[in-house]
């Protein structure tokens, strides 16, 4: 520690000097701060401040730099310091612009000023410069794990985009599941008439590119390693081969519907899915198709949409496969093109035409004479060689019986997204597992990931792998393995193409991330990763277990092993190590941990209370910025910390925050739970679980359980935050002071 | 619940018929049931059957429920239902093609009394060109019988003698009144619109 050599640069523009009293602040710094430069300057983020920071750097005066300003959200390109560890105190959206300028307020207002002072000397005293991990190497080859409509799309684009890609196919031929089709839904305007699928020319493309190889017949059985250097086995013949990222693009498989003998389906050949349809398409080419049983031309033809979708029924799957309204519109205008004399109808209980010519799509299948019925499908009934479907018109109100042709049902897509890691693994749990869930198709691992939470992508619900729905789509819970088209969700080919694209360049940015050892995102760009102090381990498996990413295997003696490409540094790791032996170089338990007990304690007869928040950067710090942007007032004795994720969060900075006298803690993460919005997927979740056993520490130290509190907080929480904020100020007037101050 | 319906319904022949004879009838196939219309309505609650319901009954191929009912003459066109149709079906023109067709077809219900004041209207205006108001206004009245007529005429008579006060209604129009100039070239102009019409719906009289 001795070459450490802190300083604190204090800024007095956006009316901080006017509020606070930073010649105090300054010597606050020097004094409990031990920094042995304390400079203040009007404007610190202009040119004129940042060379005057850059100059004691440059000069060797400072390692270690305080930034007391604005937030750390604001200004990063101006205070953007290379070699130097960097802590930012957060003055004006933390203080002055949250508090009123009132002469009542000034005092405390000021003490908060002064403590987050003290709170970014003694976080930055801990920090060291991180250094990238030296595990890095360049890789410019994506594995395609799928070589249907998304597989493809992707090879290509990653292709276009200068890297080399791999696919390998467990069929003996490329296309998937769109090459069975006659014509697919139309990708551009006028959204008038069923196009070419597109897939021969796709196909043509890749085999004449050479950076592209195709493994047709073969599969992925051993995949290990990390972004930037996978090494994935290809059985039977393909070798092992070093790959920077993956993408899982293994489709999906239509739901068999011979699980529905309520629609006949089996029972004659005139009841089809949707995939049936389009052999009968394919063989017509353009002409009348013509009924399986005896060959007569169709003149009349029902599609049944929801068929064993959407639906609670045992067997049924109970989501939305999202392209079969499309789907039935478009094999409709099949027939309504070759005769529009045909009678086409769709029933269904909602229409869905997702994307932007999906509403277009529907408008032409109304013009071209397709018929829209709302009802419900009861049964279709085969007998003696004619079909019947009995439904209720919901809007007429009535039972009917409608003799038809040929009955196409709207099926489902069941996800290929390989062995569910996350099943119940004990005996019996498994059986009852098998009753209830016999949709899962019954899978061989799509990856054989050899990692120690298990070979494949982790699921979310109804069998789709997990991925980021609402800030990184693609992205899995396994860095650089990206999954896309209906293996994440269920789509149509035009947002598989979105995905293809989105995943391709999310695989290239991971192998380049990879070269050069930093994080993907959220914390793009960053170096750290964890270290463990070997000698403090007891191999309790905690962090390897808890690791939202797989992050980390154990090696033989049960020691984890850090993969640190795979790591997104979120910290969970590092808050469920009991033994803390978990750290980050700018950013530990430590840094985190002196800053809270760096605050000045209030006597308990000063009545002046103090409160700990410790904020998501991702979403509740911002938050918070917000509120103070906005103005929005709240308590000046709240003394917030920024941390990774909630997940981060190690209990001993709970139990040592109300032992040194904090008399209430607030926890501000994401939302958990299956429509999670946390950003590191399980580390919010992790939180509040390890919070709701803080009850103990609580009874032991014979605090009220009120003193802590967890919240799932939005990034649009602005006005919440005040109020939880203020709202825990008035429990402790209620409930009295902590006692264990000192 | 009522009876399975046969199984020639919800075929499209109907639907194909509406299309070609009844005024705006191609709108038909665009409705997309989203019930708008019906909630706009302010009639709405006195309808045998709403519009989109009278859509979905067309496309369910049930003409005699369609054309024998007395829905569409409910239409007061006041436009509410087109202003706020969001596949911008004419509506209020679909209803009055549907009442218009039904009773060329002779299956609009008996003793409509808007079907019956439109029969007179049309008779008044085509004989010659001109609405006589005090003829219609008079026929209005005695559509009921005569006593009826009696007493809203006795009803009315302060507005009629004010009218022939300002000049606004003239007694002689009961001796024939006014006419447009060319009543010959009026009568071979609708008579030729009637042969046209004819010949196509006869196409669907089987």
């Amino acid at each position: 520690m001795a070459d450490k050599k802190l300083g604190a640069y204090i800024c007095k523009g956006c009316g901080i000097a006017e509020r606070l009293d930073t010649d105090e602040l300054a010597k606050i710094a020097k004094s409990d701060g031990k920094v042995t430069v304390a400079k203040q300057h009007d404007f610190l983020c202009n040119s004129e401040g940042v060379k005057m920071i850059q100059a004691d750097i440059d000069a060797g005066e400072v390692t270690h730099v305080l930034i007391a300003a604005c937030s750390r959200r604001a200004k990063t390109d101006a205070f953007r310091f290379e070699k130097v560890a960097i802590a930012r105190a957060n003055l004006r959206e933390g203080v002055i612009w949250i508090r009123p300028d009132t002469e009542d307020a000034k005092e405390t207002t000021q003490e908060m000023a002064e403590d987050y002072i003290r709170m970014g000397c003694a976080e930055v005293k801990f920090m060291t410069l991180p250094n990238a991990s030296g595990e890095q190497g360049r890789v410019d080859h994506v594995l395609i794990v799928g070589g249907g409509f998304t597989g493809l799309t992707a090879a290509l684009e990653v292709a276009k985009a200068g890297y080399l890609a791999t696919i390998v196919e467990k069929t003996s031929a490329l296309g998937g599941t769109a090459a069975q089709l006659y014509k697919r839904t139309p990708n551009h305007s006028p959204f008038a008439a069923p196009q070419d699928n597109g897939i021969a020319d796709l196909i043509q493309q890749i085999e004449s590119n050479d950076k592209i190889t195709v493994h047709l017949n073969a599969t992925v059985t051993k995949t290990e390693g990390a972004p930037g250097r996978f090494n994935a086995e290809i059985s039977p013949d393909g070798g092992t081969k070093t790959f920077g990222s993956i993408i899982q693009a293994s489709g999906f498989t239509p739901y068999d519907a011979t699980q529905l003998p309520e629609f006949a389906y089996g029972k004659t050949p005139d009841v089809v899915d949707q995939l049936g349809l389009e052999a009968l398409a394919k063989q017509a080419n353009g002409g009348t198709i013509k009924r399986p049983s005896d060959g007569k031309e169709v003149k009349n033809v029902v599609f049944i949409q929801c068929a064993g979708q959407r639906s609670e029924k045992e067997g049924h799957l109970s989501y939305c496969s999202g392209h079969c309204c499309m789907t039935s519109v478009k094999q409709a205008m099949y027939f309504k093109d070759a005769n529009p004399n045909i009678d086409a109808m769709v029933i269904y209980t909602e229409l869905r035409m997702p994307g932007a010519g999906g509403e277009d799509f529907y408008r032409n299948g109304q013009n071209k004479g397709i018929t829209f019925t709302k009802g419900m499908v009861s049964e279709v009934v085969s007998d003696s060689g004619k079909v019947s479907v009995k439904f209720k018109d919901l809007i007429l109100n009535e039972e009917v019986d409608l003799e038809s042709d040929l009955v196409v049902l709207a099926t489902g897509m069941i996800p290929n997204s390989g062995v569910d890691i996350e099943v119940p693994v004990t005996e019996e749990e498994e059986k009852e597992e098998e009753k209830t869930v016999i949709n899962i198709v019954p899978a061989d691992s799509v990856l054989n990931l050899d990692y120690r939470q298990g070979p494949d992508l982790p699921q979310l619900v109804n069998g789709f792998t997990d991925s980021h729905f609402i800030c990184f789509p693609y992205e899995t819970r396994r860095t650089g393995i990206y999954a896309a088209g209906p293996v994440r969700r269920p789509m149509d080919m035009a947002q598989a193409t979105e995905d293809a694209t989105g995943a391709a360049l999310k695989a290239i940015q991971a192998l380049e991330n990879a070269s050069l050892g930093q994080a993907a995102h959220p914390r793009s760009g960053d170096l750290s990763f964890p270290i463990f102090r070997k000698e403090g381990c007891t191999q309790c498996k905690r962090c390897t277990v808890e690791c939202p990413f797989g992050a980390i295997n154990e090696d033989e003696a049960g020691y984890p092993q850090f993969n640190e490409a795979r790591c997104r540094r979120c910290g969970t790791c590092m808050g469920a190590c009991p033994v803390r032996v978990i750290s980050f170089e700018n950013y530990s338990v430590e840094t985190v941990g002196q800053a809270i007990k760096a605050v000045d304690m209030p006597d308990e007869f000063d009545e002046k209370p103090r409160i700990l928040v410790l904020a998501c950067e991702n979403d509740a710090y911002p938050a918070l910025d917000m509120a103070g942007m906005t103005r929005r007032e709240y308590s000046a004795f709240v003394r917030i910390i920024p941390v990774r994720c909630l997940g981060s969060v190690n209990t001993i900075w709970i139990s040592d925050a109300l032992n040194s006298g904090y008399d209430g803690i607030i926890l501000m993460g994401c939302q958990k739970g299956d429509d999670y919005q946390c950003h590191f997927v399980k580390g919010s979740e992790m939180a509040h679980y390890r919070m709701s056993k803080i009850g103990d520490t609580l009874q032991q130290l014979q605090l009220e359980t009120e003193r802590v509190q967890t919240y799932e907080i939005a990034i649009t929480d602005m006005h919440r935050v005040p109020k939880i904020i203020n709202d825990m100020a008035e429990t402790i007037e209620k409930i009295g002071m902590n006692p264990f101050k000192f | 619940m009522s009876n399975p319906v046969t199984v020639e319904k919800y075929r499209n022949n109907f639907l194909r018929e509406v299309e070609a004879n009844v005024e705006e009838g191609d709108w038909v196939k665009r409705c997309m049931q989203c019930g708008v219309c019906s909630g706009s309505c302010p009639l709405g609650p006195h309808w045998e059957h709403p519009p989109q319901e009278l859509f979905m009954m067309i496309r369910a191929g049930k003409r005699d429920e369609v054309l024998g009912s007395s829905s569409m003459w409910m239409c007061t066109s006041c436009y509410n239902c087109i202003a706020r149709c969001p596949r911008e079906l004419p509506i209020t023109h679909i209803m009055h093609g549907l009442a218009h067709y039904a009773k060329r077809l002779g299956l609009s219900p008996k003793n409509q009394q808007t079907k019956k004041f439109a029969q007179k209207f049309w008779d008044n205006l085509s004989k010659k060109g001109r609405v006589n108001e005090l003829k219609l206004g008079l026929s209005l009245y005695f559509m009921n019988g005569f006593m009826e007529g009696v007493k809203m005429s006795l009803k009315m008579q302060k507005v009629g003698l004010g009218m022939l006060k300002t000049k606004r209604m003239s007694p002689f129009e009961m001796l024939g009144g006014h006419g447009c100039k060319d009543s010959k070239g009026l009568q071979a102009i609708l008579n030729k619109a009637r042969e046209i019409e004819e010949a196509k719906i006869s196409k669907f009289q089987g």
